[in-house]
């Protein structure tokens, strides 16, 4: 009797499952596999409707699949070499740092921080003015509605995403064997990226204007040269502009760890107080860092704004 | 017509005072800027060290480049910087979600949308070296350490650029579907979550372009990834092994760039 009883629920609860199960599989079918019958509607005028395949749940599968695959890679392997307990033990000594940074705030240190973060925005300024004078020929060889043979302009094309792949502080770390340690690596560094970035934008930029103007202008007789400067010049160069503005907020991120690989700036001060565990000069810095970003920032928008 | 003509010109927008301000705001700003430019003479050797850099681009380390077998081969590496922005984008994609929506104004008021992107303009001008070297305090060096930061300084650009698609949410469809007797779970099911998902995933995979070149420099600080073997053959003179770590990167960024604009421009378009 009991054991009757027993088997019954535990086979209810069988079908539970069983009832989810096949819900699942239904939905997975549906989602995945999707046969063309599944996806046709009949609309009561006859009509039928046939919807597209949606790739929506296949992607989230692969997703998945890539996802557990580098999950495997480097954070299974982690956990197998070091135990979970001294993970989770060694969490303070990241607040610490935080915290530290904060409580030994030094305020008085901020005369040694000002040099090097003045160096740090020069080279930003001067590797962004460099890299965007570069960027603006370039970009109108590299636009197919201006330049016909798309030879050159693919051959362009190909060397910038080149440029583009290699990140800044590569760059610095190649040049200090040529040029030797100090802010002109910086410098060098930072107009490499820009001049790759900005050309990007500004060619497809260019592709896209109007070029209407330049033909009505050639044809009252004018040069050809005459009529590029007076139609498609001014169409480029408030987002030419906007757009160096825009390149200039990014350097003076990546300038300030430059200093890492001995391009100069505030990078070698952070480098110092990390090795030496001063976090409160570490937490002065950040703060006058943030500050400078903060105003940079507002002023390139300001700019920004009034010459849209 | 002529007269028109001369009137609309004499009308047209006053800029050059505009302009010059402008002008000379910038020149002094450059000046002033040159003497980061002190060049002091080109190191001895540089000349030479150079030439065979370059030298060495055209012949890299292939049987490096191509050894898919031990441990510290170049695709072996590359996997692992792949690896680590991979799961950085993931977890600072997630992370990004409730820090976005508190700092979007349309949804929370004045003031926790101000508080809100101070933390993330916080997060966005932290280096991500000094990250970086607090989780290795955590971790220990290697991949996890580069993991964690990567997903913590996604964090920044990612929610800045989530919370502008938040404040840009079409409110018509929502009321439309309050006028159809649609539930508050099926108002954010059908009217909030498709008109964000395709440029939330969008987002995500534009910074994951980001965040393997980030996860190349990590790195240097023992963050896991390729970098640190670049720049230690760079500093023994290994410039055909350099070369090798260099063209790696060169492949896969573009491979990933490549991809990633598939997917954006199908994201975009609507046919996936």
């Amino acid at each position: 009797m009991l054991s009757q009883e027993n088997s019954s629920i535990f086979q209810k609860i069988l079908h539970f499952f069983e009832r989810i199960w096949l819900s699942i599989k239904s939905y997975f079918l549906r989602s995945v596999i999707q046969t063309k019958a599944a996806r046709k509607t009949v609309l009561a005028d006859g009509v039928s409707i046939t919807k597209p395949y949606s790739f929506g749940l296949l992607n989230m599968v692969i997703l998945f699949i890539i996802t557990f695959y580098f999950w495997d890679l480097i954070v299974t392997t982690y956990f197998t070499v070091t135990p979970f307990e001294l993970f989770v033990r060694r969490i303070p000594n990241f607040t610490n740092i935080l915290s530290k940074m904060i409580t030994d705030f030094k305020p008085d240190y901020l005369p040694t921080v000002i040099p090097p973060l003045i160096d740090t925005i020069q080279m930003a300024i001067i590797g962004t003015f460099i890299g965007a004078f570069l960027a603006l020929p370039v970009a109108f060889l590299a636009s197919q509605n201006l330049v016909k043979s798309k030879i050159i302009t693919n051959f362009i094309k190909l060397i910038l995403s080149f440029i583009r792949t290699i990140p800044t502080l590569v760059y610095a770390a190649i040049l200090a064997f040529a040029f030797g340690y100090g802010t002109l690596i910086g410098v060098i560094a930072t107009a490499i990226f820009t001049f790759g970035i900005l050309t990007k934008m500004l060619y497809e930029v260019i592709e896209t204007i109007d070029l209407g103007a330049f033909m009505a202008i050639e044809s009252t007789g004018a040069t050809k040269t005459k009529a590029f400067i007076t139609s498609v010049i001014p169409q480029i160069m408030g987002t030419f502009l906007s757009f160096t503005l825009y390149s200039f907020e990014i350097n003076i991120r990546s300038s300030a760890i430059l200093g890492y690989v001995g391009a100069g700036g505030i990078g070698i001060l952070l480098d110092d107080h990390m090795t030496w565990r001063e976090y409160g000069h570490l937490g002065l810095i950040l703060a006058v860092l943030l500050v400078v970003v903060f105003v940079i920032e507002n002023i390139s928008r300001f700019i920004r704004k009034k010459m849209s | 017509m002529n007269q028109e003509v001369l009137l609309m010109y004499e009308k047209r927008p006053k800029t050059l005072v505009r302009n010059i301000i402008m002008l000379v705001f910038f020149a002094i700003v450059i000046i002033w800027s040159t003497d980061t430019m002190q060049f002091s003479g080109i190191n001895p050797n540089g000349i030479v060290i150079s030439r065979s850099i370059l030298d060495a681009l055209t012949k890299p380390n292939l049987e490096w480049l191509f050894n898919f077998g031990t441990g510290t081969s170049i695709p072996n590496l590359m996997l692992e910087t792949v690896a680590i922005a991979f799961l950085g984008t993931i977890l600072g994609a997630i992370l990004a979600v409730p820090f976005a929506f508190i700092s979007a104004r349309n949804i929370t008021g004045k003031i926790a949308s101000f508080l809100g992107n101070t933390v993330i303009g916080m997060i966005r001008t932290f280096p991500i070296f000094i990250l970086g070297l607090m989780f290795i305090r955590v971790t220990g060096p290697g991949p996890l350490a580069g993991v964690l930061t990567i997903g913590i300084s996604s964090i920044g650009m990612i929610s800045k650029l989530y919370v502008e698609i938040i404040e840009d949410i079409d409110g018509g469809i929502i009321m439309a579907l309050d006028a159809t007797g649609a539930n508050a779970i099926q108002r954010i099911r059908y009217g909030i979550i498709p008109q964000l998902t395709p440029n939330f995933i969008s987002t995500a995979i534009y910074r994951f372009e980001i965040n393997v070149r980030n996860a190349t420099i990590l790195s240097l600080v023992g963050a896991g990834g390729i970098g640190f073997t670049l720049t230690a053959a760079l500093a023994v003179y290994r410039w055909t092994d350099a070369a090798a770590a260099l063209w790696g990167i060169v492949i896969v960024v573009l491979f990933i760039e490549f991809v990633s604009n598939k997917i954006r421009n199908s994201l975009v378009s609507g046919n996936q």
